[in-house]
């Protein structure tokens, strides 16, 4: 008897993946399955879409009309992530004098400008070292037309 | 290894998330009904607030030095907790929740050179993601791994975790580490254990254990043994479910008549009942107290309790109310203004055990359903939509003055951001 080919293998299952399978819903009972069941991939659910981190994700309300110019307006939902660090040019919720601020982020060299989208507000200047932090990066807008 | 995390004074910080400005600024976060201090920032602490406190008592402190308070925001903290939780799920093979701000992570069988690292990282994690710092203690038992995060909450310099496993750290910890503040060590083992002259964790560890065990029982000596790096508290992988339930609450006006207590018990016991039901649960024993406000001087006073055993375990709100209110008649006596009532749930089993009972009258299957119906109701249309009429119609409001909106479960109350 060949030992070797005998042995059981044993193969570590790999958990850092994170697919879910597809569901067929339709019970298999004498008679025919529906066709459908083979191409069944499950809803689509705008949740899965719009948040990538769940734990960090926040909603928030925009009032104003100060980035009207890209298209958001008053009572528009922001869908926030916290998870993702601010880049240059990102569209972020800032904390500026007591109050979460909407802005465009530029970050420069020596310094970070908070630019909006409408001429009638000016752009704020913030200079490198102050303590000023990025609340949340928007990710998604929620609008209803 | 075991890893402790423990969220920083985590109301005020959940407060703080949405509130930069409180940053660097005292918070006192109150019980329901505004009655008395339950959590505070590190600000509030240094002046000398001290938990538990009753709030009409701080009323020159708070003026004087412009300390913010909230009345407490369940529904945010709860929402923030799953948050913190479910990354540490993420980052640990497996936690325990132990309870809303503290988590024990269980680390066994990962590389201990690698621990420091993961520590860090998951303290990292949770402050980025969700806005709330926490600090991670990580050691061979459950008990040192409580220690050595309380550590690192005393040294910012260890950077939201602390880990601590080499005897001779150890050791150095616990010669400086107060007998009383030791998990499990309550008052009165403190009382004894100082005036058998241990002052600090280390000195404990030096009593031989057959000491330990005659004074304190094998769960004193479950102790010693954890000190001593011995692990012998138990990993939960699952939520445990709550032993007890109970809902209590400071009224905002004094009751004195049985009539308005009757409708305050039947609305907590039903609160009760319902919570029971959510856990899939069964109680045993229902305990309904009464008393005056201990901290009005002159006034008579009054403090109640009482407790039922039930021959058949049971859910139903029907029943609970029932029993509770029965409870408050057999023991009201009038002349005297309440200010505190609650009813507490105990001899909690799980609802897929219950023994039947051959003197049972109340038909179970017809309670379930009912019952069933009632949560569904409440759940789709809000909260006292549906009650029994001994509730009454309105439901009695807490005094929440100073509540903060709920950010993250309402979207009404989400928050705002300024485009202009």
């Amino acid at each position: 008897m060949k030992r070797d080919e005998d042995r059981l293998k044993i193969y570590r299952p790999q958990h850092d993946t994170d697919i879910e399978l597809p569901m067929a819903e339709s019970t298999v009972h004498a008679g025919f399955p529906s066709p459908a069941d083979d191409f069944l991939e499950g809803s689509l659910d705008l949740d899965r879409l719009v948040v990538r981190h769940p734990e960090a994700t926040f909603f928030a309300r925009v009032e104003g009309d100060s980035m009207i110019g890209e298209g958001i307006a008053e009572g528009d939902i922001l869908v926030v992530d916290k998870a993702v660090e601010a880049y240059d040019n990102c569209l972020a919720v800032a904390y500026v004098d007591g109050e979460f601020t909407l802005k465009r982020v530029r970050m420069l060299h020596d310094k970070i400008l908070l630019v909006p989208a409408n001429p009638r507000y000016p752009t704020i200047e913030i200079a490198t070292g102050s303590d000023f932090a990025v609340w949340g990066v928007v990710r998604w807008i929620v609008k209803r037309v | 290894m075991y890893g402790l995390c423990d969220c920083n004074n985590f109301y005020a910080s959940c407060e703080r998330v949405f509130d930069p400005s409180l940053e660097g600024r005292p918070v006192i976060v109150l019980s329901n009904n505004d009655g008395c201090v339950i959590a505070r920032s590190n600000e509030a602490k240094r002046l000398g607030i001290g938990m538990g406190e009753p709030y009409f008592k701080l009323s020159q402190t708070i003026r004087q030095h412009g300390v913010n308070v909230f009345s407490a925001n369940f529904a945010l903290y709860g929402d923030m907790s799953r948050r913190v939780m479910s990354l540490l799920s993420r980052i640990a093979p497996a936690i325990e929740v132990y309870s809303i701000d503290e988590a024990f992570l269980d680390l066994r069988g990962i590389d201990p050179k690698k621990l420091d690292r993961l520590g860090h990282t998951a303290a990292d994690t949770v402050r980025r993601y969700t806005g709330i710092p926490v600090s991670i203690g990580i050691a061979p038992t459950k008990t040192l791994a409580k220690i050595a995060s309380k550590l690192c909450k005393r040294y910012p310099k260890l950077d939201g975790c602390c880990y601590m496993y080499r005897q001779e750290d150890i050791e150095k910890v616990l010669r400086k580490y107060p007998i009383g503040d030791v998990w499990g060590v309550g008052a009165r083992w403190e009382r004894m254990l100082l005036r058998c002259g241990v002052a600090t964790a280390w000195d404990f560890t030096q009593m031989p254990p057959e000491w330990v065990r005659r004074h304190m029982s094998l769960v004193g000596l479950r102790m010693w043994k954890e000190l001593h790096a011995e692990a012998c508290i138990d990993f939960e992988n699952n939520h445990p479910a709550k032993k007890r339930i109970a809902t209590t609450r400071s009224f905002d006006r004094p009751a004195s008549t049985l009539d308005e207590l009757h409708q305050r018990i039947a609305q907590y016991a039903a609160a009760c009942a319902e919570k029971l039901r959510r856990q899939h649960g069964l109680c045993g024993e229902i305990t309904v107290f009464i008393m005056t406000d201990r901290f009005k001087e002159g006034a008579p006073q009054c403090c109640r309790s009482r407790l039922v055993k039930l021959s058949v375990a049971t859910s139903s709100t029907l029943e609970i109310v029932g029993h509770a209110v029965a409870l408050l008649k057999s023991m009201f006596s009038s002349g005297f203004a309440y200010t505190r009532a609650g009813v507490i749930l105990s001899d909690i089993r799980s609802d897929d055990a219950s023994q039947q009972d051959l003197f049972d009258t109340a038909d179970r299957t017809k309670h379930d359903r009912l019952m069933t119906a009632v949560d569904a109701l409440n759940a789709g249309f809000g909260r006292h939509t549906v009650g029994i009429a001994s509730e009454g119609r309105e439901p009695f409001r807490m005094n929440r003055n100073h509540l903060s909106p709920k950010y993250t479960t309402d979207w009404e109350q989400i928050i705002r951001v300024k485009a202009h």
